[in-house]
């Protein structure tokens, strides 16, 4: 008697649908042996992340203040995972999309008159471009020489965040900060503006709604136009792109400066909507869990803003167990590669099912 | 140029891309089964992070070493289970071990310190040099090649063995036929899926010693970042090194040459920032491989084993 993947006619929705939640609740379980292991108590553990991160109208706040960053750099990556250009470099993008942000307000325009809303608007085009850049990279070596994506974009990664933090510990760095690690602080009109507090938003900026329209933008891109077409077509069969007279190298480039951009804009949002200066917790490893939303979302954008939430919550949950039960913050980055896992391994049931056959039978 | 200085440089190389080499080799085994493992970050930081905790509970060496090649192993095996049986994605499946495993060593150096304390900041047993007799009294290159610790002589013998394994045994001619066409290497008879699961496992626990010499020799002791991209550098080192063990430790030296040139110019108090030196090993990870790409789309070759990264379901090939 043996057990074999039998191909299913269809792709079962049914299946789909489970996959996910199954891989949440067995992610919860691996994760609560490590506690146990840990000497903690799991149920508890996992009750106080719970309110941590949604139990009160802060909590809540919070890690929609932490969703804003993943939402954007998920975008980033899921948009260019469509083209199977793996980008792993969100996170550099994002460290360049927060030194451009920072330039404009402390060195380009420091006393320049201009209103708040055009400053804020120029940051926002210079995070975009700062990403976009750096994004560029990669594409260009990519597109014209096949130079494997995957190093360069990681590679890229260290170089941007060494640079991020030259700058605000050496030329940048605040001349009257008494030494303080950072740059100086944005005088008050050039920071984006919070949504209403009467609602219970808290440190939420406007950065949600760049975030939200961002992922209807993509998504009308990706259904209604040529080029999400082409993208998609690039994607599931680069031989039939080829036949079609769909321009590689032109695609790689273009879906590498949007995806590049995005990851900037959520660098834009940590500086002008948080932070508010260049200082130490910009680059916290966003661009990384981006690559677990992404994924998580099947690649799709309101999917993504969705399971950004999620993850958000896990991490401010994990933050809220360091503090009060001394647990080490990690355990949500075991949690949500562990979701990861299951939700891979879990996929094979949507096309396939399990069949047990007679060794006689199997003729083997 | 002083001979003295390139010899103290060649030694410092050694010593920094003996972890590049042990996990480069085992990339190598990996891939050449047609398995691409991303996950190779992941390994090393796990590994290097239980060979110390091992090494510090047991006080033996010897114990440390077996951990870090079994978590090594055990590692790879996930990424095995996923994408040889379960045919998920091998790039997301990597990515996704590399993120789990720099979570969970982060998690676990938090608490597998004494009394449950964490890890960081403690002194355990760590592997010394030995000066081996006769071949350290070798003019110049003796006291850069065999003054040197023991798992750095482990690697002078593994990089000839993985060699004649992969080109020269019946075993290594199944693992490249895998590789470059598994439904030909089934109908050779062949078990493509086993042979998939050993190799990757077997690079895991070679990959587990390179991280074993992070934490044991090189930099003794546990810090979270302690690999600092290195699983990433390898990657690239396979790719340059065109899936050949003698190459990779070519470049596996030269990195290891990068690293010391930054420390020299460093301890010479240089007016270059430090984060820009800190940037070099990257920069010229991305050079190299653009170089290597270039060369040998140049010399209309790929080098990759054929199937590399595509699952191989008997009922569906094509």
């Amino acid at each position: 008697m043996r057990i074999v993947f039998e191909r299913r006619l269809e792709p079962s929705r049914l299946i789909s649908i489970l996959v996910p939640i199954l891989s949440f609740v067995l992610a919860l379980v691996v994760g609560g042996l490590l506690l146990l292991a840990a000497g903690a108590n799991p149920f508890e553990t996992y009750k106080a992340m719970l309110e941590g991160a949604f139990g009160t109208s802060y909590a809540r706040s919070e890690t929609l203040v932490k969703a804003i960053p993943l939402m954007l750099t998920g975008l980033s990556v899921s948009i260019a995972f469509r083209m199977k250009f793996w980008n792993i470099g969100a996170e550099g993008q994002l460290a360049m999309g927060a030194i451009a942000t920072a330039w404009i307000p402390l060195f380009l325009l420091p006393d320049s008159g201009l209103p708040t809303w055009a400053l804020l608007s120029l940051m926002g085009v210079a995070a975009f471009a700062g990403g976009a850049l750096w994004g560029l990279i990669p594409a260009v070596l990519k597109a014209y020489l096949r130079v494997n994506e995957i190093i360069t974009t990681l590679m890229l990664n260290y170089v941007a965040i060494l640079l991020l933090d030259f700058l605000y510990t050496g030329p940048w760095k605040d001349k009257e900060g008494y030494g303080f690690p950072g740059t100086a602080s944005f005088k008050e009109i050039v920071a984006l503006p919070r949504l209403p507090q009467d609602w219970g938003f808290g440190r939420v900026h406007v950065g949600l709604i760049v975030a939200i329209v961002a992922a209807v933008l993509v998504w009308l891109m990706l259904t209604r136009t040529k080029w999400g077409y082409e993208i998609r077509v690039i994607g599931e069969n680069p031989e039939a792109a080829r036949y079609a007279g769909i321009s590689l190298v032109r695609n790689i480039l273009l879906v590498m400066i949007l995806s590049g951009g995005l990851a900037g804009l959520a660098g834009y949002g940590q500086v002008a909507g948080i932070a508010h200066r260049l200082q130490k917790g910009i680059t916290v490893g966003d661009g990384f869990t981006a690559i677990i939303i992404a994924w998580l979302a099947k690649l799709h954008p309101f999917g993504v803003l969705l399971v950004a939430v999620l993850m958000a919550g896990l991490s401010t949950g994990g933050d809220q167990i360091t503090m009060t039960m001394g647990l080490p913050a990690a355990m949500s980055g075991v949690l949500q590669g562990a979701i990861l896992f299951f939700v891979l391994g879990g996929d094979i049931f949507v096309r396939y099912r399990l069949r047990v056959v007679r060794a006689v039978e199997a003729g083997s | 140029m002083d001979v003295g200085l390139l010899i103290s440089i060649l030694a410092v190389a050694i010593q920094a891309g003996t972890s590049l080499v042990f996990a480069t080799l085992g990339e190598i085994f990996t891939e050449r089964s047609g398995i691409l493992n991303l996950g190779l970050e992941g390994i090393l930081i796990m590994s290097a992070m239980s060979a110390f905790a091992a090494g510090y509970h047991s006080g033996s060496l010897l114990v440390a070493l077996l951990v870090a090649m079994l978590i090594g192993g055990l590692m790879a095996s996930i990424h095995a289970l996923l994408t040889v049986s379960l045919r998920a994605d091998q790039v997301v499946a990597g990515l996704a071990l590399t993120l789990f495993g720099t979570g969970l060593a982060s998690f676990l150096g938090q608490n597998l310190g004494p009394g449950g304390k964490p890890l960081v900041g403690e002194i355990g047993p760590k592997f010394s040099k030995v000066a081996l007799p006769f071949l350290s009294q070798i003019p110049y290159l003796g006291p850069a090649l065999f003054n040197q610790d023991p798992l750095v002589y482990l690697m002078y013998l593994m990089v000839p063995i993985a060699a004649y394994l992969i080109y020269k045994t019946r075993p290594g001619l199944h693992l490249r036929a895998v590789g470059e066409s598994p439904a030909t290497a089934d109908a050779m008879g062949v078990n493509v899926n086993r042979t998939r699961y050993f190799y990757t496992i077997l690079g895991g626990m070679l990959i587990g010693l390179g991280g074993a010499h992070l934490s044991l020799a090189y930099t003794p002791g546990w810090t979270e970042n302690l690999t600092g991209g290195r699983g990433w550098i390898a990657i690239a080192l396979v790719i340059f090194a065109t899936w050949d063990p003698w190459r990779a430790v070519v470049g596996a030296l030269l990195f290891g040459a990068v690293n010391a040139i930054q420390f020299r110019l460093q301890a010479a108090g240089t007016t270059i920032p430090a984060a820009f030196l800190g940037m070099l090993p990257y920069l010229f990870t991305i050079v190299v491989l653009v170089l290597i790409t270039w060369l040998e789309a140049f010399r209309k070759r790929v080098g990759a084993p054929a199937a590399l990264g595509l699952p191989y379901v008997r009922e569906e090939r094509g």
